[in-house]
């Protein structure tokens, strides 16, 4: 935001989420939802919208939402209902889309964020639950009337939609892009929604006006789309803050209106205006008789919740790791579920061990072994990559040759026991394990004591032999420091 | 056979060996080539698949071993219910092409009773009239007097019963689509409550009121279609998940000791008085079998029709809005996307598909929301409340089906007057609760009347029951249309 932009005018943003949820059957049929099916292959008179059919409400898309809704802290009625919003296009085979109005299954809801201003508390509005709408193919061949063709693809008709609204109350650019981060960590921890933005799983749309510092009643409204990562949520929004803030400070007067986001042009286009509000004609529908969401049933899906995202950050600062290493392997479900299966396997290592080898060495392995669902990368396991972070904090390895080993675990997978019976018993340290070899040797090679005694150059065999049979193990300078002693003190 | 034997007469005589249903479906499907040209019953009569099924039932008859006790009867259904693989219109133009590719629930589970299904009837387009002449397709005739409308909006399957081109049927009632022919054709028309039967499969006119409802020559074949069809159907949430009675079987026990109310607002100002006459006798006949009758009041009766033609248009302009051109059935090109579903719409809808879709659409608009459909609802809770009042005192309601006997095709052009013929019906409707009408005599010039039985919500079988105690102790149900 230029200076005086910021200075003259207050910024006001409200966005509102579609998160596409992970249930395994559409909202009110059983069709499948699963992504890049060929057009048209997953759908049936339901979500066809053919006459006499008629929805039934899928239980698990309404747990996903009152999941949401508990995790947001939004209150959840003890009744619900849906409504029928009633517009012609094809994508909407009904001619209506079964959604709710009146009564959403979560109201009055936050979520926290921090921002490099500092901690900021989103009010939600609302969380209801919808279907989805058919998907048009925009053909550029011609027709048969000479016109342009547009297909339909109904696969993602039908499928349960959960929209979230906030409150405009989101003052930044960044506030909205973090707001939009945190909530997908949210329903990706709830596993509500796979939040895939370039999927489309999960879309955000802005509402975007300024008004003069100081002042109550709000500017012309902007409507922006179309933007399909985080980083084009921040800087559409920033591009339109710019936009506006300069066309009024021209005098040059903004129109309610759509504006799509270019990626490649990064700048907002105007796809249509809003000169008119549209008349949905909301009415309860018919179809499917009101839901009771009785405290039990409240209750069974708090219980089932996972540990949402801001608690276990908070969390893994409590063990010693720092703000940002707790929200890197909370971002990251691969470090943070590595970092919590090699914690499981030996609660004893030391968190920041286990999250410096996860955030570095981990994540290099990881980009190229990958990690898998339980968080092991590669051929590897968690009990032995925590043996071997031990064998490195106990002294057994040295830092150098446990990084060795793990990038071998990790790599072929081979056990840790193996790895380090390989890598012999590491630096022995103890003079008395030291001593005897030192003896063993002194006794297997009285010929060479004599040399030494006559003055001949062999303390280096004698060390040598020793390493030897350490395999490595020991310190070399340790070594010959009492090869000497035994040697001078038998003389 | 006779033309008119009813589907218990019929399937004793298959169990007996004494009639064959093979013969008995070429029988009906003969008397229809002969016949329906007259009556105008039928849409499509799917002759290839009667005769299959009935070669089916047959076959297990043979064996000894039938479906159920509709098995091999040969019933007519009305072109609202889906039928897989047969051309489903709902008598309007904009479906002219649609062969859905499911059968409707209730469809699959008369198939699955072994029933045949001789074709698809005629009907008002979309369920919206109550004469058949808003089909877009031909006029049907009262088999009583072929000037006449059968009723509607399932005129069509009234008309094959009382005449003798199906055994039985099967029609909607959403506001007396099904009480109200049965009256005029002087057959049962049984309207159970909301939700005990699914709408699955059945194109719908109005969600909240659509109600699955059969047509028989008498209460023990009502019985038996209507268990057929009864249940939870997990295909539609608004089907209610409750035990079926085995409503045949309680038929017997009489009307002793029963309260019939008799509410004083069915029986004023624009009745005809013949009907007035008949009811009242059939109402002493009750008392004479022993039911305890007694007046009661409904005081919300008089806003029944309009706060119906509030909801009813209301639900209707949303549930046709798929009718767009875009899918199934007529497209009529245009020059864009808006252009083609107006010009498609504007061909396919009839004019009182189009009314009801204008007044529906205002209905629910912003700024007439709360005044019109919202204040209806709240009257409806009124008219419920009327009902469970009444229902504290008495356990069935009786009165007439409609205000008239059956009218001349074109008498009643006027929107107005055709939507007053349903003043009698609507109410069980709006409120769900399960009702029959029940041929209880004939006007001077030979037209059938009905006498309208309400019972409570889900106690089809109390209402079966005076009904057939009713019946067998009249003479009506042997009097039949001659279409030679």
């Amino acid at each position: 935001m230029s200076t005086t932009t910021a200075t003259t005018y207050e910024t006001v943003i409200g966005l509102e989420v579609h998160a596409q949820l992970a249930t395994r059957s559409k909202m009110f049929c059983g069709c499948p939802t699963t992504f890049g099916a060929p057009p048209n292959s997953q759908t049936c008179p339901i979500c066809q919208g053919m006459p006499g059919t008629l929805p039934v409400i899928n239980r698990r898309a309404v747990e996903f939402v009152i999941a949401t809704g508990i995790a947001i802290e939004a209150t959840i009625p003890e009744r619900t209902q849906w409504e029928r919003k009633n517009y012609f296009y094809p994508d909407l085979p009904k001619g209506y889309q079964i959604s709710q109005y009146a009564i959403p299954l979560a109201s009055s809801g936050r979520l926290r964020i921090e921002t490099s201003d500092g901690p900021f508390t989103v009010p939600i509005t609302r969380a209801h639950l919808e279907e989805d709408t058919a998907k048009l193919v925009h053909g550029d061949t011609a027709g048969a009337a000479g016109a342009r063709t547009s297909l339909v693809d109904f696969n993602r008709s039908g499928a349960p939609l959960m929209e979230i609204v906030t409150e405009p109350d989101i003052r930044t650019a960044e506030q909205a892009r973090r707001y939009a981060e945190e909530l997908q960590l949210l329903l990706r921890a709830i596993g509500a929604s796979d939040a895939d933005m370039e999927r489309g799983q999960m879309r955000v749309e802005a509402n975007v006006s300024l008004r003069p510092r100081g002042t109550t009643a709000f500017g012309t409204r902007v409507e922006v789309k179309n933007m399909n990562s985080f980083r084009s949520v921040e800087r559409a929004i920033a591009y339109e803050i710019e936009r506006q803030g300069r066309a009024l400070d021209a005098g040059e007067p903004l129109t309610m209106e759509t504006r799509g986001w270019d990626d490649g042009r990064q700048a907002t286009y105007r796809m249509r205006a809003k000169e008119t509000s549209d008349d949905y004609r909301y009415f309860p529908e018919p179809d499917l008789p009101p839901l009771r969401v009785d405290k039990a049933w409240i209750a069974s899906i708090r219980d089932t919740l996972p540990e949402l995202p801001a608690a276990r950050r908070a969390r893994y600062e409590a063990l010693g790791l720092s703000g940002y290493d707790a929200a890197v392997l909370v971002a990251d479900p691969g470090m943070g579920g590595a970092f919590e299966a090699i914690r499981a396997a030996r609660p004893t290592l030391p968190a920041k061990e286990i999250a410096n080898f996860v955030s570095g060495s981990g994540a290099r392995v990881a980009k190229g072994a990958g990690y898998n669902a339980t968080g092991v990368p590669g051929e590897g396991h968690p009990a032995d990559v925590a043996t071997l972070l031990a064998a490195i904090l106990d002294g057994a390895v040295s830092r150098a040759v446990g990084r060795d080993l793990l990038e071998r675990h990790l790599g072929d997978g081979t056990p840790s026991a193996a790895l380090l019976a390989g890598a012999g018993p590491g630096p022995i340290s103890d003079d008395a394990a030291l001593l005897e070899h030192v003896d063993a040797v002194i006794a297997a090679n009285p010929k060479a004591v004599v040399d030494y005694r006559a003055g001949r150059p062999v303390a280096g065999f004698f060390v040598g032999q020793v390493m030897k049979a350490t395999a490595g193990a020991a310190d070399a300078a340790r070594v010959t420091q009492l090869v000497r002693e035994r040697l001078d003190a038998e003389g | 056979m006779e033309p008119h034997a009813t589907i218990h007469e019929l399937t004793a005589a298959f169990a007996k060996g004494t009639a064959s249903p093979v013969a008995v479906t070429e029988g009906y499907l003969a008397r229809i080539g002969a016949l329906d040209d007259k009556v105008g019953a039928y849409l499509t009569v799917t002759r290839d698949q009667a005769l299959a099924a009935a070669r089916a039932s047959e076959a297990r008859y043979r064996a000894g071993a039938p479906l159920s006790p509709l098995d091999g009867a040969p019933l007519a259904i009305k072109d609202v219910f889906c039928t897989a693989g047969v051309r489903t219109t709902c008598g309007s133009k904009i479906l002219e092409t649609f062969v859905p590719p499911y059968d409707a629930t209730i469809v699959a589970r008369l198939r699955k009773a072994g029933a045949v299904l001789l074709g698809k009837t005629n009907m008002d387009e979309f369920a919206m009239g109550s004469s058949t002449e808003h089909s877009a397709f031909k006029l049907t005739r009262n088999p009583w007097d072929l000037a006449r409308v059968p009723g509607g909006s399932s005129g069509g399957s009234a008309a094959a019963v009382a005449g003798g081109l199906a055994a039985g049927g099967f029609g909607t009632d959403t506001g007396g689509s099904v009480r109200q022919p049965a009256a005029f054709c002087g057959v049962i028309g049984f309207k159970p409550t909301y939700g005990r039967v699914s709408r699955y499969g059945l194109i719908a006119f109005a969600s909240s009121l659509d109600h699955v409802a059969p047509f028989a020559l008498d209460i023990l074949d009502t019985a038996l279609l209507l268990g057929a069809v009864a249940g939870h159907d997990p295909l539609d949430a608004t089907s209610v998940d409750a035990t079926v009675p085995d409503y045949a079987a309680a038929l017997g026990a009489g009307v002793k000791g029963l309260r019939v109310g008799v509410p004083d607002e069915y029986f004023g100002a624009g009745l005809d008085p013949e009907i007035d006459r008949a009811v009242r006798a059939a109402v002493d006949v009750l008392r004479d079998l022993g039911a305890k009758v007694e007046p009661v009041s409904l005081p919300t009766t008089s806003y029944g029709v309009a706060t119906y033609y509030v909801v009813a248009p209301a639900e209707a302009s949303s549930n046709l809005a798929r009718y767009d051109g875009v899918k199934y059935g007529l497209r009529v090109a245009g020059k864009d996307l808006i252009d083609m579903v107006s010009r498609t719409r504007a061909a396919g809808f009839g004019p009182e598909v189009k009314r009801r879709i204008m007044l529906g659409t205002y209905a629910l608009s912003a700024g007439y929301h709360d005044a019109y459909y919202g204040q209806a609802q709240k009257v409806r809770t009124l008219v419920r409340q009327d009902f469970e009042k009444a229902f504290a005192r008495v356990d069935v309601l009786a009165a007439p089906t409609t205000p008239g006997v059956a009218f001349r095709h074109g008498e009643k052009a006027d929107p107005l007057a055709m939507y007053m013929n349903d003043v009698y019906t609507i109410p069980a409707s709006m409120t769900g609760l399960p009702a029959v009408s029940v041929p209880c005599g004939f006007s001077a010039t030979g037209l059938p009347i009905g006498l309208q039985l309400i019972g409570r919500t889900l106690d089809e079988s109390t209402l079966l029951r005076a009904a057939h105690a009713y019946e067998q102790a009249t003479p009506w149900r042997e009097r039949h249309p001659s279409l030679a």
